[in-house]
């Protein structure tokens, strides 16, 4: 399954331009706001009508502007999670759920039904009204409600935008087990990179309405040209690891490919696989293996690429294994340390620099096309 | 009854049926009007929420004898509706529930159309995502929700129905058991020497039907909003 897009649409003050093609799985749609990411996201959905383009999952046409097709949203089977959720307050939990489904022609429950309010922890809740729900719940029924009609595509525009801390870290598993355990694809709008970093397989960066750069998250979050885009102090890379550990003293060990990396405690079990963003601003260099040093992580890297900004900072890409770093440095200490790309040096990552919310299950889309 | 004399219970009967009718002829359509107005722009829409308010600010009696000049039996619209349909208007108990339809049209049209308004435009979008039609969007979404809205619109509709009685005593005159409705026999009863103690019953009657149908449309928009507003 995969979503073509191609949009061109003039706002007074935007010039919306891009095409790009997002594969399966979770498709972050990142960008600051007035980027044009809602705007994507409601061409989509039909909510919004661009002057041209072209929009189709896989072989199903939903709009042509060249052909003058354009189905309305309500044909499109699509299923849209908003910000603010949007559930129907006249009536019960269990009737917002199902009522996509009836327009869809799906009667009766279905085990796909039981294993969704399951899924997403919702079997407390049917027989209660909107008004009745805490901000996280409103927000789970809401994706529970887009995923009901059985959709071709789901949208979410910023779902955990109007939640606190708290509520986030309560849904973002549930979104980490609808990526993995649902065979939907995902098109996902937010400006919070952690949230990215977590939930999604491929990245759009978005700039006032044109595509910067599209591609696999690892890759597009480790790429020190988009510092900018991204923001300076968000940058991080990804690393993949193993659990292979849990430490007495509450610390977790991860196995990232030859080098051993220490986390916070973490649930997860033993073997299990895990994303985890370090932020380029937390990476420090040494050129020898630095000794009596408190930092529990000391990586082996190579540097790949040195970009420098356009202030007094720079980008400095390095591999580490087959995992790609960024560690932001002051261009002095580049300068200082006579850095090259081809150079070896050690990366230095406080264990404590790295928060709970940047450490996420890493995405198993290949097992779930399986089952 | 032996409270009511068999006159005065005519009249109490026939108010009743013409109020009825036209409450449930003009509910629908002030609906599809206040709808109109609180969702759509188009070229005229001033215009129309002019017409829809005109029986508000005019003096009854000329809507009562705009309506003779349109429906009556040998004006163009009610010569045709006798032609057509066999349907006479001026004089009869249907052109009263006319006159009172388009006097609590406008009363209608206001509350609804407020309800309307108070209605997230979002929720029908979200509505739309999810397979549903415009139709079914209104059918499922808004009027749930404005419920509360159209029984208040309702039951002012049918309270001015009620009450009117200088548009009607024009159109359809002051027949009994014909086109005498409650106002009208009340005034009626004050022109002849001892009817006050007729006019004085008639009255009561009024205060109950305008008490019961305030009481009774503060339960179910309670009820309605009650359901809209979950907990």
């Amino acid at each position: 399954m995969s979503l073509h897009l191609d949009l061109h649409h003039q706002f007074p003050d935007l010039t919306l331009d891009l095409r790009f093609d997002a594969p399966k799985g979770v498709t972050a749609l990142f960008g600051a706001s007035g980027a044009g990411k809602t705007t994507v996201v409601n061409a989509v959905a039909g909510l919004l009508r661009p002057d041209r383009g072209k929009i189709a999952v896989d072989d199903w046409q939903l709009m042509d502007t060249t052909k003058g097709h354009v189905l309305p949203p309500h044909k499109r089977r699509i299923g849209y999670v908003f910000q603010e959720g949007r559930l129907f307050p006249h009536l019960s939990v269990q009737q917002n759920l199902r009522y996509g489904r009836w327009f869809a022609g799906l009667r009766g429950a279905s085990t796909q039904e039981d294993r969704l309010v399951e899924m997403l922890g919702l079997g407390d809740l049917l027989h209660r009204r909107p008004g009745a729900l805490s901000g996280g719940e409103k927000q789970r029924v809401a994706i529970g409600r887009a995923l009901f009609s059985q959709p071709r595509l789901l949208l979410m525009d910023e779902p955990l935008a109007a939640l606190d801390a708290p509520r986030k870290a309560e849904i973002l598993p549930y979104l980490e087990r609808l990526r993995d355990e649902t065979q939907v694809p995902i098109l996902y709008v937010s400006h919070a990179i952690s949230e990215i970093a977590r939930l999604a397989t491929t990245v759009a960066v978005l700039e006032r309405g044109q595509l910067r750069r599209v591609g696999p998250t690892e890759e597009v979050l480790s790429d020190p040209s988009l510092g900018h885009a991204i923001g300076l102090r968000d940058t991080g890379a990804l690393l993949t690891g193993r659990v292979i550990a849990h430490h007495a003293d509450g610390l977790s060990e991860l196995a990232v490919g030859q080098n051993r990396l220490f986390l916070p405690h973490v649930d997860n079990a033993l073997g299990e696989q895990l994303r985890v963003r370090v932020g380029a601003k937390d990476v420090m260099l040494s050129l020898t293996r630095p000794e009596g040093i408190s930092a529990l992580n000391i990586l082996q890297s190579t540097v790949t690429e040195i970009r420098p900004g356009r202030g007094p900072g720079a980008f400095v890409q390095l591999s580490v294994g087959e995992e790609q770093m960024l560690a932001r440095l002051t261009k002095r200490s580049v300068d200082a340390l006579a850095l090259q790309t081809g150079m070896q040096v050690y990366a230095v990552v406080k264990t404590v620099s790295v928060a709970r919310a940047d450490i996420g299950a890493e995405a198993i889309l290949d097992t779930a096309e399986t089952d | 009854m032996d409270f009511l004399s068999p006159e005065e219970w005519t009249a109490v009967a026939l108010s009743l049926r013409v109020s009825l009718w036209a409450t449930v002829l003009a509910l629908p359509l002030a609906i599809a009007v206040a709808w109109v107005l609180a969702r759509k722009e188009f070229w005229g829409k001033q215009l129309l929420n002019g017409v829809v308010h005109l029986p508000l600010i005019l003096p009854p009696v000329v809507t009562g004898y705009l309506l003779l000049l349109t429906f009556g039996r040998r004006a163009p619209v009610g010569a045709w509706l006798y032609e057509t349909f066999g349907l006479v208007l001026a004089f009869r108990w249907t052109g009263a529930a006319l006159a009172a339809g388009i006097m609590g049209f406008p009363l209608m049209v206001r509350a609804i159309r407020l309800a309307i308004e108070g209605v997230d435009p979002k929720l029908e979008q979200a509505a739309s995502t999810l397979g549903a039609s415009k139709i079914w969007v209104f059918a499922t979404v808004t009027l749930p929700l404005i419920l509360p809205g159209v029984i208040a619109g309702a039951i002012l509709g049918f309270a001015k129905a009620m009450g009117e009685f200088g548009a009607t005593i024009t159109f359809v005159s002051n027949i009994p058991g014909a086109t005498q409705t409650l106002p009208s026999a009340i005034y009626a009863f004050l022109q002849v020497p001892g009817g006050e103690a007729s006019a004085l019953r008639l009255v009561v009657i009024s205060v109950l039907i305008a008490m019961g149908a305030l009481i009774l449309s503060e339960v179910l928009a309670r009820r309605a909003a009650k359901r809209v507003g979950g907990a």
